[in-house]
């Protein structure tokens, strides 16, 4: 059984900035929250809220505009080359596209072997043995090693992505709408194998999706984005039960229920209008434009994500009066 | 009173250099006045396929439709129409949305242009009256400043916009049909939300009837009234929302409705996954298509394709289970089994 209390990351006031013509887009803009050891850890939001770029900054892909990232208790500047060669192997990312993210001209076994040439010393027939155990892991037959991208399925490709992670022997890993381009009875198999993978090798996930049913399925914790801000964050029960923030309730009201007699439409909240150009966001709360309740200090004032009950936060002035 | 649209034993091939795939197999069906008819299914199992065919838009260069199908549009002959008739048909009484706004709509073109064209095409209107019904036409789909909107091209708009656009063009000349082929498979909840509303409301005015293609049983349960499943280019079973999401009766139907995550009973248990995949259609099929996968398959099943049975009325499987002499078995227990 893993030490459930202990941090794997610290996440202290992220932001990414990216400069346009425009102006400046805050995509992750003074984000904050903390991932413990072997639990899956959702952000959620409509597309453009910031989700992928806080994963992929979060592990150094874009680097940071400003704010701190505590691995282990230790600030991600601060290790030598050494460390930050290990950090890599231990960190990995699972992509959307299964077709973009494998090159097409490497067979299965040089993709998956990739990473294991750079980071270990094993001979070359070591490596062949490991990557047909990955395949096997990853419920694909050896045959494969030998085969190139285009001869898969998306949903066979998308086990390649994870085989490859796999092969660094992760301890964490950001999976970026892993399941988003896959048909459904797919994305259960997807899904289950990396709910298996989690339970036998202890990892830690960064689940980011905008398919709201299944993060609710396999997150220990839940964060809401709105426009590269944190509108609220807490354990699926109390996202999906008892959600506080206005965004985060009209949010979970439009997923439509597979259910006849669920009066969908009776109890949806309206949501008018579209998610406002992250350029020049609204000065006050992000989200006052599109709030039914938004009050004159929504829009001078941006709320900070306050603890209301344990492990439960959100960023709205009157949460408790709505 | 007769339905809007009846299709009777449509098969499409389509000529591939590994041999025909046989991707409709004998399809049956009828749409009413003012009906919602949802058509479900994995990828690739023949539910555009079957949609494009009734616009009859399959690509004539290597689409083939049998010779005795028959597809009736308001008692008119679709399939045998001469092109010149049928141009007067498609956009005006029956009309479609495709999933991929980007690519559907004409990146040369302002929006403006594109809705005026089905306009002027269909009728007598002038430019002016065709650009004022325009405006109209966005009004009537929630597009903010409607009169600015007119003068964009399709990559100024978001996604949802677009879609928007796309309702916009197919609702110009008041259809008595419109397909909507995955209309919000690429948007977010939100948005999808918003289109699924402005659709139940055009559709309760003009009192059209809709066919919508999807493979989010979520999206079927809230908006349609019937609702057809189908797999590898067959309907395997139909009948109203209420039957298929209650009393549904083919394993398949199971499988689907299992593998939605919200049912499942804890998290992070096991979802249910349908295992294998569906079967090759270029090949023909000897017996039941789902037996390969099939959790209940029995001797027959790989031997004889079962017939569709009438359960009650309205509501049909095509499965061996059906049968009078078949065992009872016992559905998973979501569906009142009891396990």
């Amino acid at each position: 059984m893993m030490n459930n209390n202990e941090i794997l990351y610290d996440v202290q006031g992220l932001s990414r900035y990216f400069p346009s013509k425009r102006g400046v887009v805050k995509a992750v803009d003074d984000v904050s929250f903390q991932i413990r050891k072997g639990e899956t850890f959702s952000l959620v939001g409509e597309s453009g809220c910031g989700k992928t770029t806080c994963g992929r900054t979060l592990l150094g892909v874009y680097s940071k505009t400003a704010g701190k990232v505590l691995y282990h208790g230790v600030d991600k500047d601060s290790l030598n080359k050494a460390q930050q060669k290990e950090y890599l192997q231990k960190n990995q990312m699972i992509f959307q596209d299964p077709y973009a993210c494998l090159d097409p001209r490497m067979s299965i076994a040089s993709i998956i072997e990739e990473g294991m040439k750079v980071h270990f010393s094993y001979s070359a027939s070591e490596r062949t043995a490991i990557c047909a155990e990955l395949l096997h892991e990853v419920g694909l037959p050896a045959e494969f090693l030998s085969r190139f991208p285009h001869e898969l399925s998306g949903g066979q490709r998308q086990r390649i992505g994870i085989a490859r992670a796999l092969a660094m022997n992760p301890e964490f890993i950001v999976c970026d709408e892993p399941i988003a381009a896959l048909d459904v009875s797919i994305q259960a198999q997807v899904v289950n194998l990396l709910i298996r993978l989690q339970k036998e090798m202890g990892l830690t996930y960064l689940f980011i999706s905008h398919d709201l049913s299944m993060v609710k399925h396999i997150s220990d914790k839940i964060a809401v984005m709105y426009l590269g801000s944190i509108v609220e964050l807490g354990t699926p029960d109390v996202i999906y039960n008892r959600p506080m923030h206005p965004y985060s309730k009209a949010l979970l009201s439009a997923i439509p229920v597979a259910d006849p007699d669920g009066n969908w439409a009776k109890k949806r909240i309206p949501l008018t209008g579209e998610v406002p150009s992250p350029v020049d966001a609204p000065a006050g709360c992000k989200f006052w434009k599109r709030c039914p309740y938004a009050k004159e200090t929504c829009k001078e004032q941006r709320p900070a994500l306050r603890e209301l009950e344990t492990g439960h936060f959100v960023a709205c002035h009157f949460t408790e009066e709505l | 009173m007769e339905p809007l649209l009846k299709v009777e034993n449509l098969h499409v091939r389509f000529a591939s250099y590994a041999g025909n795939v046989h991707a409709v197999r004998g399809v049956s069906f009828e749409v009413g006045r003012g009906e919602v008819l949802a058509i479900v299914g994995e990828s690739g199992c023949g539910k555009t396929v079957t949609a494009k065919a009734a616009m009859r838009l399959l690509d004539r260069t290597n689409a083939i439709v049998d010779k005795d199908s028959r597809i009736e549009l308001d008692g008119q002959d679709m399939l045998h129409m001469p092109r010149r008739k049928l141009n007067t048909i498609r956009g005006k009484d029956i009309s479609m949305i495709f999933q991929d706004s980007m690519t559907s709509l004409n990146p040369t073109m302002t929006v403006g242009k594109q809705i005026m064209e089905n306009l002027l095409t269909h009728t007598s209107m002038t430019k002016g009256a065709a650009r004022k019904r325009a405006k109209e036409l966005l009004e009537l789909v929630e597009i903010p400043d409607p009169e600015d909107r007119l003068d964009c091209y399709p990559h100024q708009l978001s996604g949802g916009m677009r879609q928007r656009v796309m309702i916009a063009i197919a609702l110009a000349c008041d259809p008595k049909l419109l397909i909507a082929d995955e209309p919000t498979t690429a948007l977010d909840v939100t948005i999808q939300a918003q289109l699924l509303d402005l659709l139940g409301r055009i559709k309760e005015q003009n009192g059209m009837s809709v066919i919508l293609v999807t493979h989010d049983l979520g999206v079927v349960a809230s908006f349609a009234q019937r609702v057809q499943v189908m797999y590898a280019g067959q309907i395997v079973e139909h009948g109203t929302v209420e039957d298929i999401f209650k009393r549904p009766k083919h394993p398949y139907t199971w499988a689907l409705l299992s593998s939605i995550p919200g049912r499942a009973l804890s998290s992070k248990s096991e979802l249910y996954a349908l295992k294998g995949t569906p079967p090759d259609l270029r090949r023909p099929l000897i017996g039941c298509p789902f037996a390969e996968r099939c959790e209940y398959c029995m001797g027959i099943c790989k031997k004889q394709c079962p017939s569709e049975t009438e359960v009650s009325e309205g509501h049909s499987a095509s499965c061996w289970l059906c049968h009078e002499f078949a065992p009872k078995v016992q559905p998973p227990r979501i569906f009142g089994g009891n396990e």
